[in-house]
């Protein structure tokens, strides 16, 4: 009898074109290659210069998110990009998709968004499949069972050409989340509580398994906040065992196999979860009842404290001090009631649909505090519609943040969204790194009801003392 | 790629753990759509004060560091956002090999692609090359050895596959192509 095997594994083994031995790795065949204007064009030039075409373009997927503007003149009222060369990038991905047959969602297309909320959203993103793209935060698909992970722009230009990748097989870490999460603890604070456990390197060359009865009680979104913060950790991809709760997320949306087809694909399906008995290299347990609403005082995620503590004592650490003075905090002050300056609720993280849900509750009838400045970016251009269609924009505009356009925004400085240097920002992203929101600018990652409810009272605030 | 067999150079040290490439190369310079020019960029905030000056107390920016192509920092380099523009910005500004005791996954996969050796070493050797910096040191890739001014060598891992493209300046899309009959078997087969 063959062993048992573990959900990535199964995944694995499905797309070894060949497996790896000694001298060479294995050939790993890929099902859905997404694809953004940051990271391709350098790809593409590469066909250009070797004379190739892309292999199957019908596994490959553009859209533009990170260095576009979020600001509606410029998306749809005809202003300009406001920064050239992001108005060339995305020019250039345009020019790139056209020349190789590759479908692009275009800036004013009703399905972009964020390539890591849209893969999902429009149920491209299914159990099995292999998924890559030019982006860290890839990890995010591993949500429905899929096996996803970020590759560089040469590796781009790889699959482009080959729809393969060299690769050796990672190892696996099961990370067992059991209990129940406490009232106002969200999925962003368990994952920031796994990733100050397992710090920032401690899942470099694994594949995370996310298991457990917490993970199982997750919802689809709560799922993908969790594994898009794999990386975070150092694990290349995170994943979470195909469930009920998979099922019906990806049942009627539109590029999930319809009717007969859906249900051949579910018996595919059932059989991913791994086998009883399989075998991680590593195994790591947490209690989810005893982890409170988690807020970041560093430079790097891995540097995250309960929101009612303190910031620790760096004990002679000179990197620990460099990031204390960067983010201009002491050793045993608390992180609570400190003022910020920016409330940023966007990101692949936290910008879906239940995200700006939780955030709208907390600030429903409540107001901005004077000279805060909040975003709300929609993760897409259909969870903008949908959060419209609530009315939950209202919400946000009466409390008096922006409500913007779809796009990565301030999660990273370069399409025109900032913070200031010296400012705090609180933030739904994903990296609180130096310089990562805006040189200078110091960011704190939480959830979004602890963004909101700081919003509200314009300093660090636990979210339970306002429900 | 050039052919990389042997490298011989001072070490110019960066000691930070956890060096992620947004500090490598900040975001707002990754709207280019070509892979030259970013060594002038590289490490941009650390590197050059508010008014664009280059800061002196920086190491890359100290007088004798000009030429030192090894670059010597703390553990988990490369972590973070998997931006190739990083190792493109070091080997633009003449860094062919980094040494630390961790090397970030998609980190290190950029680099070997774009002939950046990583080299990743014990505690110890780490330890002495950070409280040196500007040793004299001599990366083997055949060997996969990493030289000391005292002569003494200690081994680095590096995959096999990876050491035969850096030795003979193969890249690995010409072997991926090599493979299209097994793909095309895969594909009819799935």
């Amino acid at each position: 009898m063959a062993h048992p095997q573990t959900l990535f594994e199964k995944v694995w083994n499905a797309h070894e074109v060949s497996p790896e031995s000694a001298a060479t790795p294995a050939v790993l065949y890929i099902d859905l290659h997404l694809i953004h204007e940051v990271t391709s064009p350098q790809a593409f030039a590469l066909l250009r210069e070797r004379g190739l075409a892309v292999r199957r373009p019908e596994r490959a997927l553009a859209t533009m998110d990170h260095s576009t503007p979020t600001l509606t003149a410029q998306v749809f009222g005809g202003a300009p990009i406001a920064i050239d060369s992001a108005a060339r990038q995305v020019r250039e991905l345009e020019a790139n998709c056209a020349e190789f047959g590759v479908e692009l969602l275009g800036m004013r297309h009703a399905q972009r968004g964020i390539v890591h909320v849209i893969g999902p959203e429009l149920g491209l993103t299914q159990p099995g499949k292999t998924i890559v793209c030019g982006d860290s935060h890839t990890s995010t698909h591993g949500a429905l069972g899929a096996l996803a992970f970020g590759i560089g722009t040469t590796e781009v230009a790889h699959v482009l050409a080959t729809q393969c990748l060299l690769q050796r097989k990672p190892r696996t870490l099961a990370v067992n989340v059991h209990g129940t999460l406490r009232a106002g603890v969200t999925a962003k604070d368990l994952i920031l509580a796994i990733i100050g456990r397992l710090g920032i390197a401690g899942g470099t060359g694994h594949v995370i398994e996310y298991r457990g009865e917490t993970i199982r009680a997750l919802d689809m979104e709560e799922r993908l906040t969790v594994c898009n913060m794999s990386i975070e950790a150092g694990a290349r991809a995170g994943m979470i065992a195909p469930d009920e709760t998979t099922f019906a997320y990806l049942a009627r949306r539109p590029r999930a196999p319809q009717g007969a087809a859906f249900e051949h694909a579910l018996d595919a399906w059932r059989k991913l979860p791994g086998d009883g008995g399989a075998r991680f290299d590593r195994e790591v347990d947490f209690d989810a009842a005893t982890i409170e609403p988690m807020i970041t005082y560093g430079t790097n995620p891995g540097m995250v404290i309960p929101i009612g503590g303190s910031v620790p004592e760096h004990g002679g650490d000179a990197a620990f001090a460099q990031a204390l003075a960067y983010m201009g905090l002491t050793p045993g002050e608390a992180i609570k009631d400190r003022p910020v300056n920016v409330v940023f609720i966007g990101s692949c993280t936290n910008a879906r649909l239940s995200d700006l849900r939780s955030a709208a509750a907390v600030l429903r009838g409540r107001h901005v505090a004077p000279g805060i400045t909040m975003l709300v970016v929609p993760g897409s251009q259909e969870v903008k519609r949908q959060a419209e269609a609530e009315g939950l924009h209202q919400v946000f505009l009466e409390a008096g943040a922006q409500w913007r356009e779809s796009g990565c925004s301030m999660c990273l400085g370069m399409n025109g969204d900032l913070v200031g240097a010296g400012q705090y920002a609180i933030s739904t992203s994903n990296r609180n790194f130096e310089g990562r929101q805006g040189k200078g600018a110091r960011t704190l990652l939480a959830s979004p009801v602890t963004a909101a409810a700081s919003a509200v009272r314009g300093r660090v605030t636990d979210p339970r003392e306002l429900t | 790629m050039e052919p990389f067999t042997t490298l011989r150079s001072r070490t110019v040290v960066l000691p930070a753990a956890n060096i992620d490439t947004d500090q490598i190369i900040p975001a707002r310079f990754l709207t280019t759509t070509t892979r030259t020019g970013l060594g002038k960029n590289l490490f941009a905030d650390w590197r050059y004060d508010a008014s664009g000056m280059p800061r002196a107390d920086f190491a890359l920016n100290r007088a004798g560091t000009q030429g030192c192509s090894i670059l010597v920092t703390g553990r988990n380099f490369g972590c973070g956002s998997s931006r190739e523009h990083a190792p493109w910005a070091l080997l633009d500004f003449g860094v062919r090999a980094v040494v630390s005791t961790q090397i970030a996954d998609i980190f290190r996969s950029n680099a070997l692609k774009n002939g950046l050796l990583p080299v990743v070493v014990d505690e110890a050797t780490s330890a002495w090359l950070i409280g040196n910096p500007g040793a004299d040191i001599t990366l083997d890739v055949a060997a996969g050895t990493l030289t000391l001014p005292s002569g003494a060598a200690v081994e680095f891992p590096l995959e096999a596959f990876a050491r035969h493209c850096l030795l003979h300046g193969v890249d690995e899309l010409g072997y991926l192509l090599s493979r299209a009959e097994a793909i095309s078997a895969f594909e009819n087969h799935r």
